[in-house]
């Protein structure tokens, strides 16, 4: 049918505007060119410079002369700065998986319920700060953490009169937990938004159906939600250990990583070493070092969690 | 007598999960609250009265952040409202082209394709960040608002595609047939039955790559150097960096930076939320 029609419509009309389906070569080019240009220059040749780059020992000008093989890596595995970063990464990725989604998870639950009036308005207060850049909203929370003019401030003087406030971020030992709590504030509402949505999928007759069976709240969420919620929970969780991994605004906004390291995460210190230094075969290694742990990951969390559905 | 207790139990858990939504609503908002509030206090209301409304208001960091005394407010709004723009329309025109050749046209490379552009979801923009830096400077794009822009809509690219071409992919055939008998080839096909059909998720796609522009930090931040091309979330650091403990105006500065953000949000909500939950629930 379609053959007929497009040898028609060529016999009548030459102009490549014409035959669908079947395009021709210039209209391919027309379509597909622009966006495969782009994203080759900016994204594919980027990333496989980075893996040659991260060979070598060079400060971004004149020629690639200094091979070092993989040097660069065995140095950045030495690096106490650089693994304290990876740890604080995994910190943060904990946090999120033990703290940030049973909330969104919590609250989704109690929004997603079909007779809750008001869902619609805690809904859109708990998604807003999604919207909020990461920079402002660090910022924000610099003042609600200030020892001195902040809501800290307030709240402590409110507590106990005489002591002074805390110094959060200024405490290595406490700045990192007080940038997850940050962290934490704008994100649940993006993980819960994303878990309504999968709520929103279950068939509410059998949440019904297992209820009539005589089954309590708690067995209905254990043996029929949460089954069903698994695969949307699956992919909030792989969301968040990404971007765990690739924490950067928010840290930088909050002290860029410092009192002592005390908040560096890879970004940070591949921001750090290879802009800032300018060793960008050093800090290539950091880069590609960090593509390599997500990547894995991502194929790891492919084979052994998402497996289980089929 | 078992109904009442039932209603009496029903009405306690749901009096308990409003009060849990309340608390949590509080967390939410009260930052925001004191921010905004802020901005029209003096040093010392800040300590003394850290909730309540000061009065009188004084409004006069607001007035010299708008009318440029302090700051360069209007500057980075331009700035930032500009890169937005054409990363929109670049994302738009690049993405609805290529999902609609990768959904409707048949050829010999076209899963191939298609698996090269989504190998790109799995590219951090921290990985290809500082050969992008020699890339740019190479092209004399350092400092440019192109700089932003391109690097930004090809990193958008994968997910857009994704999200597009499994739209166009489900417009049904006869459409296409009635567009076919009507003289249209592939490029009218697009144009006027596509595209059209196709505004809402035209509108979750835009408004996606909008949020990702307004709050990116990364690129803006190893594109531009001088102050002239400031974005806001970096006006807002340069800001902070230059007033470092005259918070009553850096939280002025804070809340008019957060006013388009909060905006967007409001009248876009719907799409931002389809998009994300599109993209994540179906992808």
């Amino acid at each position: 049918m379609t053959d007929t029609m497009t040898a028609a419509g060529r016999r009548t009309n030459l102009r490549l505007w014409r035959g669908a389906r079947k395009a021709g070569f210039p209209t391919l080019v027309l379509l597909l060119g622009p966006a495969l240009v782009l994203f080759t220059v900016f994204v594919v040749i980027p990333v496989a410079q980075a893996a040659v780059y991260s060979l070598y020992r060079w400060n971004g000008l004149g020629p690639l002369s200094t091979f070092r093989g993989l040097q660069n890596f065995a140095a950045l595995a030495r690096d106490t700065i650089f693994q304290k970063a990876l740890w604080h990464n995994i910190l943060i990725v904990i946090v999120s998986l033990v703290i940030e989604i049973p909330l969104a998870l919590g609250v989704a639950l109690i929004i997603g319920r079909s007779n809750f009036k008001l869902a619609v308005f805690f809904r859109t207060f708990f998604f807003m700060p999604y919207v909020l850049s990461e920079v402002i909203t660090g910022i924000l929370w610099q003042f609600i953490y200030h020892p001195q003019y902040g809501l800290i401030h307030s709240i402590a003087a409110l507590l106990s009169p005489t002591s002074p406030a805390p110094v959060l971020l200024g405490n290595p030992r406490i700045t990192l937990w007080a940038i997850m709590v940050v962290i934490i504030w704008k994100y649940f509402g993006f993980h819960m938004t994303i878990l309504i949505a999968g709520l929103q999928d279950i068939p509410v007759e059998l949440q019904e159906a297992a209820r009539i069976d005589g089954a309590s709240s708690g067995q209905v969420f254990r043996h029929v939600t949460l089954p069903l919620l698994r695969t949307t929970l699956q992919i909030s969780m792989f969301f968040s250990i990404i971007g765990s991994f690739q924490v950067f605004d928010v840290v930088w906004a909050m002290g860029k990583g410092d009192p002592v390291n005390a908040a560096e995460t890879m970004v940070t210190y591949l921001y750090k070493f290879g802009i800032q230094r300018f060793q960008i075969g050093y800090g290539s290694s950091v880069a590609l070092t960090i593509f390599v742990i997500c990547l894995a990951f991502s194929i790891l969390y492919r084979k052994l969690v998402m497996r289980e559905e089929r | 007598m078992r109904v009442m207790a039932e209603s009496r139990r029903r009405l306690v858990s749901s009096v308990f999960l409003y009060a849990a939504c309340s608390v949590v609503t509080l967390i939410v908002v009260v930052p925001l609250y004191i921010s905004i509030l802020g901005g029209f206090k003096t040093m010392g209301q800040l300590v003394t009265q850290p909730m309540n409304i000061p009065l009188p208001l004084m409004a006069s960091q607001y007035t010299d952040l708008l009318v440029g005394k302090v700051g360069f407010y209007w500057r980075a709004l331009v700035n930032s409202s500009l890169v937005a723009a054409l990363s929109v329309f670049f994302e738009l025109a690049l993405c609805a082209c290529s999902a609609f050749a990768l959904a409707r046209l048949h050829f010999r490379l076209s899963s191939a394709i298609y698996n090269y552009f989504l190998l790109g979801l799995l590219f951090p923009l921290a990985v290809a960040v500082l050969p992008l830096y020699i890339q740019l400077r190479g092209l004399h794009l350092l400092d440019r608002y192109l700089g932003v822009v391109l690097p930004q809509v090809a990193f958008q690219i994968p997910l857009q595609v994704l999200l597009l071409r499994g739209f166009f992919k489900a417009i049904p055939t006869e459409l296409e047939d009635a567009s076919e008998i009507d003289g249209y080839g592939p490029l009218g096909f697009l144009w006027y039955m596509v595209l059209p059909l196709s505004t809402p998720i035209l509108a979750t796609s835009g408004v996606l790559t909008l949020v990702y522009s307004w709050n990116n930090f990364f690129l803006p931040l190893l594109v531009f150097n001088s102050e002239a091309r400031f974005t806001l979330p970096m006006g807002v650091m340069a800001f902070q960096g230059v007033y470092a403990s005259d918070w009553n105006l850096i939280l002025g500065y804070l809340s008019l930076a957060m006013v388009p953000a909060i905006m967007i949000f409001v009248f876009a909500q719907k799409y931002i939320v389809a998009g994300l939950t599109g993209g994540a629930v179906k992808g």
